[in-house]
């Protein structure tokens, strides 16, 4: 038990640090820039029953403090994950990583968690109801509270592993869908994903995005994020890993205060490699100078 | 692939909105002509992906263009000034299959990478020649430098100021061997259906991370998804499917 210590729904993590689902791959790029066994997990790239392409290009644009991303839910479907990118990342991940599912009916989320129940290097499911990138306008499933029972509930069924449910900011009470998550059976939740947003190319007079809109994170976001995370925290009896922005170890210790037990770091990961293990070895000297002694003594501690 | 620091020992206008700067440091990740490198801005949140016009023990020299507010910060930078940079990304060009006689095809900006490209093919005894194709006469750089490596370059310009008047695909001599070419798609794709022999052709994309964490740069080919930044930014001829 080290300072940095958190307990995730049962599994003890060496710090609270997760990089988030999307900005992180399978983890092995990030392998060729150091050891990736220092972060308390990841949550590797949504994950759907399906092969998706993903959304027409462009699918990035710069914002101020932050960035934009269509990218869609690409990835090469649940099978082709577990046949051959779990392999490869066990080869990088010696510890349970978060598995990140997204999905378009109950029936196919139960189908993609089911499918990776039984893979032994799946500490914790991370359910996305909230990618606004895949409907049109950016509807999602996570901005009803019916809707999101039913999915979680559907996953629920199919694993005994922890299910944490992934909230959309994009919405008119968050707190009411995460009490409407915890009916369902979930074990935590996850937030916030990212706002919905655009750009506009003034060369082109024309949405710099293919898709017109797309999600907005970084920086510029965090007080969004470390709002909600407060709200949900204080409106559930289940641990929450916040994420919006973080960019800094002082940033993790504010979003714990608001309520994390964990915490997710996203779009830092994309503009530095080794934001997640600057942080890490920045939060021993953040806690000192804090007068922090362990960091979940912390939590929700604002 | 390496995040290292790069300082600023040139920066000049060579062209119309266009600007060489020279970097020192270690440039031992740069492996193959065609590959790049992302700077980090001040005040900027995504990196800038620049292709990599030449390098060789310390040096290393950038071409880009001013075309936002990031490349603008640049084209202010002094000498002295330290960049963030993630050097030695994405795949380059491969020298091996390009027979005795290569074709080299560079449109506007995609000129930039062909330098140290054609260095390599001379170098490796091959007799190289090129076109180089721009809009105007005001906007011509790195013509000299390739004459001075042996190439023998042609030059067109859409508005006929420099070199014959048109684009870089009515410059294409008769025999050659193989095709590189960097450019805007339009161009590249008329090279695509212009040459008779195997090709390869180097791609541009707005890229979130540059390394293949986010997959905002991904491509259809005929042999799957390719992450432009990662898997490219060089992809051969038969592997191309144009969209749109």
């Amino acid at each position: 038990m080290g300072r940095l210590t958190v307990d995730l729904c049962g599994i003890e993590l060496d710090n609270p640090i997760i990089p988030a689902s999307g900005t992180f791959g399978f983890g092995y790029e990030f392998a060729e820039y150091y050891d990736i066994n220092i972060l308390g997990t990841f949550s590797f790239k949504g994950t759907t029953k399906e092969p998706r392409f993903g959304n027409p290009l462009p699918r990035i644009a710069e914002c101020t403090a932050g960035m934009i991303n269509s990218v869609g839910l690409q990835n090469p479907g649940v099978h082709e994950v577990i046949a051959h990118e779990l392999p490869r990342m066990r080869e990088v991940l010696h510890k349970p990583v978060m598995a990140n599912v997204g999905g378009f009916s109950p029936e196919e989320y139960a189908y993609t968690v089911s499918a990776l129940d039984g893979e032994d290097s799946v500490g914790w499911f991370e359910i996305n109801i909230s990618c606004p990138n895949v409907h049109a306008g950016g509807a999602v499933t996570g901005s009803d509270c019916r809707a999101t029972g039913e999915v979680v509930g559907a996953v629920r069924a199919v694993t005994k592993k922890p299910v944490i449910v992934k909230l959309s900011p994009n919405v008119t009470d968050i707190a009411e869908i995460a009490r409407a998550a915890e009916a369902a059976g979930a074990d935590g939740i996850s937030l916030i994903n990212t706002l919905l947003g655009m750009r506009i190319d003034l060369r082109r007079k024309k949405p710099v995005i293919a898709n017109v809109m797309g999600g907005f994170s970084g920086p510029a976001v965090f007080p969004v994020a470390l709002r909600c995370v407060y709200q949900v925290g204080r409106a559930v009896d289940l641990p929450v890993v916040g994420m919006g922005g973080v960019s800094s170890a002082e940033d993790v210790i504010e979003m714990m205060l608001a309520g994390a037990t964990a915490v997710g770091v996203g779009a830092a990961n994309l503009r530095d490699p080794y934001a997640c293990r600057d942080i890490i070895e920045a939060l021993p000297a953040a806690l000192d100078k804090y007068g922090i002694n362990e960091i979940k003594d912390i939590i929700g501690g604002a | 692939m390496v995040k290292t620091v790069y300082t600023v020992a040139g920066n000049e206008r060579i062209a119309r909105d266009v600007y060489k700067m020279e970097l020192c440091g270690d440039t031992s990740m740069i492996t193959a002509p065609g590959q790049f490198i992302n700077i980090a801005l001040g005040g900027r949140y995504l990196r800038r992906p620049i292709s990599v016009h030449d390098a060789s023990g310390d040096a290393l020299t950038i071409i880009y263009k001013v075309v936002g507010g990031g490349t603008e910060d640049m084209s202010r930078m002094a000498k002295g000034t330290r960049l963030d940079v993630l050097s030695g990304l994405g795949n380059g060009f491969d020298t091996s299959v390009s027979g005795d006689t290569p074709l080299l095809l560079g449109g506007g900006l995609g000129a930039a990478p062909m330098y140290m490209l054609a260095k390599k093919l001379t170098a490796e005894g091959k007799r190289v020649s090129a076109v180089y194709g721009f809009a105007s006469a005001d906007d011509v750089f790195g013509v000299d430098e390739l004459r001075s490596l042996g190439v023998d370059t042609a030059v067109a310009t859409v508005d006929g100021t420099a070199g014959v008047r048109g684009f870089v695909t009515d410059g294409v001599p008769e025999t050659y061997t193989y095709a590189y070419s960097c450019g805007p798609e339009p161009m590249m794709k008329a090279v695509y259906k212009k040459i008779k022999t195997g090709g390869q052709f180097s791609f541009e994309a707005r890229m979130g991370c540059g390394f293949g964490a986010c997959l905002g740069c991904s491509c259809r080919t005929v042999t799957g998804y390719k992450r432009i930044c990662r898997d490219g930014p060089v992809l051969t001829k038969e592997e191309i499917l144009w969209e749109g």
